[in-house]
Parts: structure tokens; C-alpha cells; sequence
């Protein structure tokens, strides 16, 4: 998002998401999956990866979300946070581990095959349509379904009211806190079984941070087990119902987000004692 | 009544030719900035798109006339047009699935797929020349006046008159038709708003699950249809020749760039920005401001700003401008 006319701002820049080779992340390229009973309902398993031919970043890292959980990840900066969910979400192509998804084994499944599944990803920038109306981005949201999404869209209203308000306005004239509602609306749009959200809260002032928690809580109330990436580990831990610190792309600590922050290494290495 | 006289001589000799020209030119700039917005190139083919487009509409017509087919009054390109958009559209989509696809299979640079399409120019340029020939051809038939300078003089009783042919009002009309459907299609259908989504933000547009070779398939159609529509209409109000349409490139991109290229509203606005600049440079205003000034002050020369012969000189320094000075263009576009 610059103002610069001479360089060139399509896309989100992150060509991982989608193309094979462009970016420094290689996804995974179309496969099949297969039934894997018993594991938990989102679960990155013993994930181990990094970009392209480079040396790994995640190192046997493990990520789990159940039904109606809030999971975050949190950790320093450089950790693997937001690499560990784009494993999750086949942005790169893990060297070893597994992902499985509701009972089936997702891990050779390109990112729109796990769309389809049922993850609904926010990425962390570039997540709306400049130019379309709020409406249209959320039925941009639900392009794979063919059938009636008009009662999706209104429950999506009801969360985030203002973009009832402004439905009719291009959602690149929004604010960074309405902007960040409409991408997770987009999301929202295809019902997925599990909303993925990478740093929500990245640039956004304080209190509409607070909102933005908010509603977020408000959409895991709905039902919708979330995993998301934070960099405010504090306010993140204090919503998590489930909460993993990485260093270094391992798991240095897991619990729930009360557990960790009264932790006394985890507050001491990075919350600021 | 000096005033009067002096507005429709500048109606009949400036206006009307420069919307029906403005009408061509947008039409064609609108294919231009769709190629720009969704395939991300500027197409350096279109005016040689327009050619065969045009070229096919002529031979249709030629056979259409030789069974006794005619629209009456209307000119029976009209009647042929589809024939040519199928066409073209299948040498657009045959060009894309040959070259470009390559291309963007390979992630290349704008830049690369200018010099692609390029290339692509002077193929469709000697395919075209191959197939009608580089003879300057008339192919408007049917009745040639929507109004004469007699009925408007005997009507109004000025000295001057005004005359509107009738490929300059099948212009307007065709493209009053063409840029509402076009606008339709983009705003209100599945398709059209998937074909936005794509240009605003791709890799969203693929994790949304929007089928990227169906927009581009979708566009060229479009765009083939665009092209022809424009040509037949410059073809119709003027005349037919190859090497004219290549010359059109010019303008038409500089209406695209005026007015912001990837931006249809701004392609529209553009093509008339450009038309009515070209024209009112290119005219002598002589009889004009004789009407309009006091008597005696009147211009001895023939206040013609520029030799026709140059016209293509003020497109160029329009862009030159825009390039320079906004080059996001009027309304705001994609960069270049």
C-alpha cells in the first residue's frame, strides 16, 4: 500500500500464497487427501520447513486447534510464527510433518484445494479489494458457493455492524480496524470449519485493537475454532483458550493463555516481566 | 444570430466529428485498459486487433450485400459485426492460448509481454493485410445523412448548417449500448465482478477461488468485441485501411493513459479528452471567431493551430503530459 505511482502494488505481494516458484515460499501443488481419524481438529504435526532451498525454520513445530477454541501463536519476532500457519495453510511445502484437517490428512493439498475444505485464511496484508464495494468483497468471499449465501452475509453484518453501515462504500476507503473486519468477513463468507488470521492487529491503534479482540472472541462465540499469529502476546494470551510460544520454529511452551502468562519464564523472556 | 451561426458551424465542423471520433476512440481505449487491468500489459496489438476485426465485418458485409441482404437505411456492417467479433475473438483467444499463455505461465514481467504483444502486432498487422488487402476501403452503405445542411438551414433559417451523417449517430448509439453493457456486466454480474476482484488484488482473487484462466478467457472475448465494435465504427464514419488502424494505436492509448489506464471510466473520458483536442487543434477556427468576434476583429489567418497532417503530435504531447505530471492519469488509474 503505497502512494508512489511508479512501483508496481498488485497483489499482496506474498506470490507464495497461490503460485508455484514466484515467491521465496514453495506451496504446495494440488494432491489428494486422505482420512486420518482420531487427531485433533486442526492439527500442524511435528511440521518442519522453510522457504525454498533454504535452511529450515521450523523445527518439528506443532500447532493444534480443537472445536470452539481461540489458539494463538505467539513468540519473538523471527520465531516462525506466521511461517508455522502458512505451513498450516500449504503456503510452504513442509519437509516433514503432517496437516490434518477434521479428519483427513490435508498436507498434499493446495492452498484454494484447503480453502474448499473448509480453512478460511486472512492474510496479514493486502487481505481486501481496494476497489470493490464491502458488499462485493464478501460475495467475492463466497465465490466457490453456488448457493444461496444471503443469510452468511447477513449473520456477517450482525458481527461487525459497521460494515452494514458501509456496505455500498469501496473498502479501500475504510480504516485499518474496518479494513481488517471486511478481510476477516471475506473469510468468514465461505463457512469455514476454521478461521486462520495472520496478525489481525498488525497496525492498528490501541483501542481499536480492543474492538478488533472483540469481535474476534465474538466470532469464535459463533462456533469457529481460530487460530491466529499476534504480536500483542499479552491481550492475545488473555483471550486464548489454547496458546503456543515459539522460539526459534520449535515449541518452547504450550498451555492455556492463563497458564502462560503466569509463567514466569514466558513473562520473563517476552512479555516484559 | 452572429453566435448562433458560430456555435453551428463549430457543431458541424468540430463537435459532432470529435464525439463521434471521441465515441471510437473510447470504445477502443476500453479494450486497451481491460487488457491493462487484468492481463497487466498494455496490448500493442489492439489497433491490428481493430483491423481484422474490421476487416472480417467488411468481407461479411460484401457477401451479406451480394445475396440482397441489407439493413435499409442502416449501414449492413451492422448485420456483419457479429461475424467479425466471433472472429476476432477466436484469433484472441487462439493468440493467448499460442503466446501469452507461455508467458504468463512463466510469471513474466509487464514489460517482456509488451514487447510480446508487439510482435503479436505485426502478425495480426500482415495477417490482416493478407486478407483484405491495404487498399483504402469504403463499406458504409444504406442512407448517408441522418440530417443535411439544407433541411437544417430550410428548418432553422441560418446561414450556416449543420449535418449529422449517419455513421456518426450509429457511433454515439452503438457506443451509448456498448459502454452500458460493458459496465453492467462488470458491476452487477458473477463474472464481471470476479473479473475486478482479479485486477484489484490476484492472489486474494485465486484464494477466494475465482478461476484465473476463465477471466482471462472472459477478457479476450470482451476485449475482442470491443475492438471490433470500435473498428467497424471508425471504419463506417471514415474509411478501412490497415495501416490506419495501426496509426489509431496512438490515440487510443493515449486516451487509456489520459485518463487512467485499467480505469474504464477513465478510457471513456480519455477518448474524448483526446478527440476533442486533436480536432479543435487540427481545424481552422477562422469562420468561428469571425462569427463570435466583434466585426472587424476577426482573425486574418486561418487560426488553424496545427497542419492536420500532425494530429498525431497532440495525443502524443497529451501523454507526454499526463506521463509526466500525473501519470496515474485523470480519474485514478493503475501505474504504468
Amino acid at each position: 500500500m503505497t502512494d508512489n505511482p511508479y512501483r508496481d502494488d498488485r497483489g499482496n505481494n506474498d506470490r507464495s500464497i497461490t503460485k508455484s516458484g514466484g515467491g521465496v515460499a514453495q506451496p504446495v501443488t494440488s494432491g489428494q487427501s486422505s482420512p486420518a481419524p482420531g487427531t485433533p481438529f486442526l492439527i500442524g504435526d511435528a511440521m518442519t520447513g522453510g522457504y525454498g532451498k533454504g535452511p529450515d525454520i521450523l523445527h518439528s513445530c506443532t500447532i493444534a486447534v480443537e472445536p470452539g477454541e481461540i489458539a494463538v501463536i505467539v513468540g519473538p519476532n523471527g520465531a516462525g510464527k506466521s511461517t508455522a500457519m502458512k505451513a498450516m495453510f500449504g503456503m510452504l511445502d513442509v519437509r516433514s510433518g503432517r496437516v490434518m484437517l477434521d479428519g483427513e490428512d490435508i498436507t498434499a493439498l493446495s492452498p484454494q484445494q484447503r480453502v474448499v475444505k473448509g480453512m478460511g485464511f486472512v492474510p496479514q496484508t493486502h487481505n481486501i479489494f481496494t476497489s470493490m464495494t464491502v458488499e462485493e468483497n464478501l460475495e467475492m468471499g463466497a465465490f466457490i458457493r453456488r448457493d444461496d449465501f444471503r443469510d452468511t452475509m447477513a449473520q456477517i453484518y450482525d458481527l461487525f455492524p459497521i460494515l452494514k453501515e458501509k456496505r455500498l462504500q469501496p473498502a479501500g476507503e475504510l480504516s485499518g480496524g474496518q479494513r481488517q473486519q471486511v478481510a476477516v468477513g471475506r473469510a468468514l463468507m465461505t463457512k469455514p470449519k476454521v478461521l486462520m488470521l495472520d496478525e489481525p492487529t498488525a497496525g492498528v491503534s490501541p483501542i481499536v485493537m480492543d474492538e478488533l479482540f472483540d469481535r474476534i472472541i465474538e466470532v469464535a462465540r459463533t462456533g469457529i475454532p481460530i487460530l491466529m499469529v499476534e504480536q500483542n502476546a499479552r491481550q492475545a494470551l488473555e483471550i486464548a483458550d489454547k496458546a503456543y510460544v515459539l522460539v526459534q520454529g520449535a515449541n518452547a511452551h504450550t498451555g492455556t493463555g492463563k497458564e502462560l502468562l503466569a509463567n514466569p519464564e514466558v513473562r520473563r523472556s517476552f512479555l516484559g516481566g | 444570430m452572429e453566435f448562433l451561426n458560430g456555435l453551428v458551424f463549430l457543431t458541424n465542423f468540430v463537435i459532432v466529428p470529435a464525439l463521434a471520433y471521441g465515441a471510437q476512440l473510447a470504445i477502443g481505449a476500453l479494450g486497451v485498459t481491460l487488457v491493462y487491468a487484468i492481463l497487466r500489459f498494455s496490448n500493442f496489438a489492439h489497433g491490428d486487433t481493430m483491423a481484422f476485426g474490421t476487416a472480417v465485418t467488411i468481407k461479411v458485409t460484401a457477401v451479406l450485400v451480394a445475396m440482397g441482404i441489407t439493413l435499409g437505411p442502416l449501414p449492413t456492417a451492422l448485420l456483419a459485426m457479429p461475424v467479425g467479433i466471433l472472429a476476432t475473438g477466436l484469433l484472441v483467444l487462439g493468440t493467448d492460448w499460442l503466446i501469452y499463455k507461455f508467458y504468463r505461465q512463466q510469471k513474466a514481467k509487464p514489460v517482456i509481454l509488451v514487447i510480446v504483444s508487439l510482435g503479436v502486432m505485426f502478425v495480426m498487422n500482415g495477417l490482416t493485410r493478407v486478407f483484405i488487402g491495404v487498399r483504402d476501403i469504403q463499406f458504409a452503405d444504406g442512407a448517408r445523412f441522418l440530417m443535411t445542411v439544407r433541411q437544417f438551414k430550410d428548418w432553422t433559417g441560418l446561414d450556416e448548417g449543420l449535418a449529422i451523417k449517419t455513421t456518426q449517430a450509429i457511433t454515439l448509439v452503438t457506443a451509448a449500448i456498448t459502454v452500458a453493457a460493458l459496465f453492467w456486466f462488470l458491476n452487477k454480474t458473477r463474472t464481471g465482478k470476479s473479473m475486478r476482484a482479479f485486477s484489484d488484488n490476484e492472489d486474494l482473487a485465486l484464494l477466494s477461488g475465482i478461476d484465473p484462466d476463465r477471466v482471462v478467457r472472459v477478457t479476450w472475448l470482451i476485449v475482442a468485441a470491443l475492438a471490433t465494435i470500435a473498428g467497424v465504427l471508425y471504419g463506417l464514419d471514415k474509411s478501412f485501411k490497415a495501416f490506419t488502424y495501426f496509426q489509431l494505436l496512438l490515440p487510443i492509448f493515449a486516451a487509456a493513459i489520459v485518463g487512467g489506464i485499467g480505469n474504464p471510466v477513465g478510457a471513456i473520458a480519455g477518448g474524448f479528452l483526446i478527440a476533442f483536442a486533436e480536432v479543435t487543434v487540427t481545424y481552422p477556427l477562422k469562420k468561428v471567431l469571425t462569427y463570435w468576434l466583434p466585426d472587424g476583429m476577426g482573425p486574418d489567418g486561418l487560426v488553424q493551430l496545427l497542419s492536420g497532417d500532425y494530429k498525431f503530435a497532440v495525443s502524443f504531447m497529451i501523454l507526454l503530459i499526463v506521463l509526466l505530471f500525473k501519470p496515474t492519469g485523470l480519474f485514478k488509474g493503475q501505474n504504468i
